[in-house]
């Protein structure tokens, strides 16, 4: 290879070279600040993930395989998977082999960075062309990748539901501009590399190419005014990029290593928050995702839209949108870059204060504990199953059964567990209420807490610390005393469950297999449509502050209609509040698995 | 000196010089406020009702007679749990009426 310009510049690389250092400059002071906007204590730890060995090699991984490759997409849906890792790989792949071509034939203009991205408009084939001829067959076929995945995007605009969405964010004017930018910067390059393919040479694609526009264009007039075209481009995107939805693209690659590192969400619009919300590729997974969205006018209240709202500086919109959610996660579940929307509420909840602070001074540990008798088997019932006495009776009545010797934490009805209080950012109370719990447990003496509400579970989980102490669901316990055979169950074959996986306990603590096994030992489970990760919040939720008993009624129906789906004969869940909540309007009956466990053992 | 009876302290409400402004804001915030029939199940089901008497029955009648010492007494036990919300037979959120009359409660005007 030779070169055709021996300056080894010309003008129209500028807008590239302008919108570069522009982008750069724009993300190491962001990278910056939100470095200095975290905790002492967090800086360290993410510092020090860095440079161990094991989160190091985990955090590279994670980048290639979500950043480039989108392996999350593509377990969602194929095509949408392809459209994204081709434009994401084909790219990076693109300015990859750009720099090996330098690095290769011109290795004194390494240094000049806008070589890799228009070398063959600087160069002209020589001899030894055919050194390269693989690495031009790879520009042209990296090249044809990327532009596959950009038709397939363009027809994504039209036909959204090809792609396994049925509802679309509605894209803010910089997002617009970002996207024709983004469209027209590989079909340039394709028509710029042809126009030059007899100089700097070409292959399967830019070869036949340039020779049909030479059989009708004549002269070499047109090649300058279309790499002008590209490069405008290219300094368009990059330019308008930290304003738009493609700031993910950078942000990502810090927010996976952020949390591999470990570190959470203290404040709703710093630091690791502002790395989420920067992260959020705009892409309105969770719109179809929401429970919510049942309703067009809760539609703008997904995370989507939060995430905007926060980087408009909307703040009435912000504090619409915390208060509102039901806080299920399953927004997060779906994110391919799991931008926690519930702790970003939780955070922005927290930031209020408050002229009435409850306090607990009034709760005496010593009578609680009076009313306490001895027993391994330490039984919280927390406030919802105080309020569904019948969830409370089976949970004895199967203690009983399998012959445990258990006591009950609160049989007049104790403290709550601190969950509502947290969900709703108060910490101070919550933390207070959780000091009291904890004192009275550890001095209980007992080696099990027993729960049969998932909201107490995940933060006796979360939040308590109880050395000596194991925590369990009541949907894990049965399970293990099934399998150890001290519970006698019949199981009836023709009574079809279906099973509901509360969020907390679920999406919340990971737990679905033992509810489920729970439940396949009384009767036939029934799987509802969506399941596991996907289920739908019964919208009875203690998340939300603000959504009135009479807008929840939709999101109710549309879980019921789902776990309807295969003809069930009746709904269990491992949660008192599901179970209430159903129970308002569901025809068939809504069962606890204690109730169904009680009910078929003897 | 004892006398084995004591006089109770006026319970007038001055509906002239009445400070409702709590009170309309929480009707402004959540509407459904006032449709309490103050039915008492609230009461019954609170969990912090034996540390501070809180019912949220009480609480609505109290900011309507701009008795607004009382309601603070009332809330400082409140744990938030929402068992007041799902029993609620008219489906007031009050979970979000707590949380209002925490936030824009005066403590000056309270005092008086």
């Amino acid at each position: 290879m030779t070169e055709r310009l021996v300056t080894g510049f010309h003008p129209f690389v500028i807008p590239f070279v302008a919108g570069m250092f522009f982008v750069l400059g724009y993300c190491l002071y962001g990278l910056v600040r939100i470095l200095v906007e975290l905790p002492n204590k967090d800086r360290q730890k993410f510092l020090l993930s860095l440079i161990t060995p094991k989160t190091a090699w985990k955090n590279i991984k994670d980048i290639f395989l979500n950043c480039l490759i989108h392996v999350k997409l593509w377990k969602r849906n194929k095509v949408l998977g392809f459209m994204h890792s081709s434009i994401a790989f084909g790219w990076f792949m693109l300015i990859l082999l750009g720099h090996i071509e330098v690095m290769l034939f011109l290795p004194e203009r390494t240094r000049f960075f806008y070589y890799p991205i228009f070398f063959n408009f600087f160069v002209a084939e020589g001899e030894s062309t055919i050194q390269g001829a693989v690495l031009f067959f790879l520009m042209d076929f990296f090249l044809l990748l990327v532009l596959c995945g950009i038709a397939l995007a363009m027809i994504k605009r039209f036909a959204s539901l090809w792609f396994g969405m049925r509802r679309t964010t509605n894209p803010s004017f910089l997002d617009t501009i970002g996207l024709y930018a983004l469209w027209a910067i590989f079909p340039l390059r394709l028509l710029s590399e042809s126009f030059t393919a007899h100089i700097s040479g070409g292959s399967f694609l830019t070869i036949p190419m340039n020779w049909l526009f030479r059989q009708f264009l004549g002269n070499d007039l047109n090649f300058l005014p279309t790499w002008w075209a590209y490069s405008i481009v290219l300094g368009i995107f990059m330019f308008i990029l930290p304003f738009t939805r493609y700031m993910h693209i950078p942000a990502e690659m810090l927010l996976i290593p952020l949390r591999n590192a470990g570190i959470r969400i203290v404040h709703p619009r710093k630091g690791f928050a502002r790395v989420q919300v920067y992260s959020c590729p705009g892409c309105g997974v969770c719109i179809d995702a929401c429970p919510m969205s049942v309703k067009k006018e809760n539609q703008k209240d997904c995370t989507v839209y939060l995430n905007r709202q926060i980087r408009r500086g909307n703040e009435k919109r912000i504090e619409e949108i915390s208060d509102k959610c039901l806080m299920c996660g399953k927004c997060t579940t779906v994110c391919q870059v799991q931008v926690d929307g519930p702790q970003i509420r939780q955070a922005q909840r927290a930031m209020r204060s408050y002229s009435i602070n409850p306090h607990y001074s009034k709760v005496s540990v010593d009578e609680h504990l009076s009313n306490i008798g001895n027993g391994k088997v330490l039984y919280f019932a927390g406030c919802m199953t105080h309020l569904t006495p019948g969830i409370r009776k089976s949970v004895a009545n199967i203690l009983d059964k399998a012959g445990i010797t258990w006591t009950m934490m609160d049989p007049d009805g104790g403290l709550c567990c601190g969950r509502p209080m947290l969900l709703a950012g108060r910490k101070e109370p919550a933390r207070e209420m959780i000091r009291i719990n904890t004192e009275i447990i550890r001095a209980s003496g007992c080696s099990i807490l027993l729960l049969s509400c998932p909201i107490c579970y995940r933060v006796f989980k979360e939040n308590y610390n109880l050395p000596g102490v194991l925590v369990m669901h009541h949907s894990v316990y049965f399970d293990k005393l099934i399998k150890a055979g001290k519970l006698n169950i019949e199981k009836n074959d023709s009574y079809r469950l279906a099973y509901h996986d509360p969020c907390e306990l679920g999406r919340g603590c990971n737990i679905y297999d033992e509810p489920r096994a729970v439940v396949a030992a009384a009767g036939t489970l029934v799987e509802a449509k969506a399941n596991r990760e996907a289920s739908i919040c019964c919208g009875g939720s203690l998340g939300s502050l603000s959504l009135s008993y009479e807008k929840r009624r939709d999101i109710t129906l549309n879980s019921i209609k789902n776990l309807r789906n295969d003809n069930p004969d009746a709904i269990v869940t491992a949660c008192p509040l599901c179970q209430s909540t159903f129970s308002n309007y569901s025809e068939i009956p809504v069962l606890d698995l204690a109730q169904v466990i009680d009910k078929e053992s003897n | 000196m004892e006398f084995g009876f004591k006089l109770s302290p006026s319970s007038a409400i001055e509906l002239d010089s009445l400070d409702l402004s709590l009170y309309e804001k929480v009707c402004d915030v959540e509407p459904t406020a006032k449709t309490c029939i103050s039915c008492g199940s609230c009461s019954a089901t609170c969990t912090a009702s034996e540390y501070s008497g809180m019912s949220i029955r009480k609480l609505l009648l109290d900011l309507q007679r701009g008795k607004n010492a009382e309601v603070e007494r009332m809330l400082s036990h409140c744990m938030l749990c929402g068992k007041c919300t799902m029993v609620c037979p008219r489906g007031i959120n009050t979970r979000r009426v707590i949380l209002t009359v925490c936030r824009f409660y005066d403590n000056v005007e309270g005092a008086v």
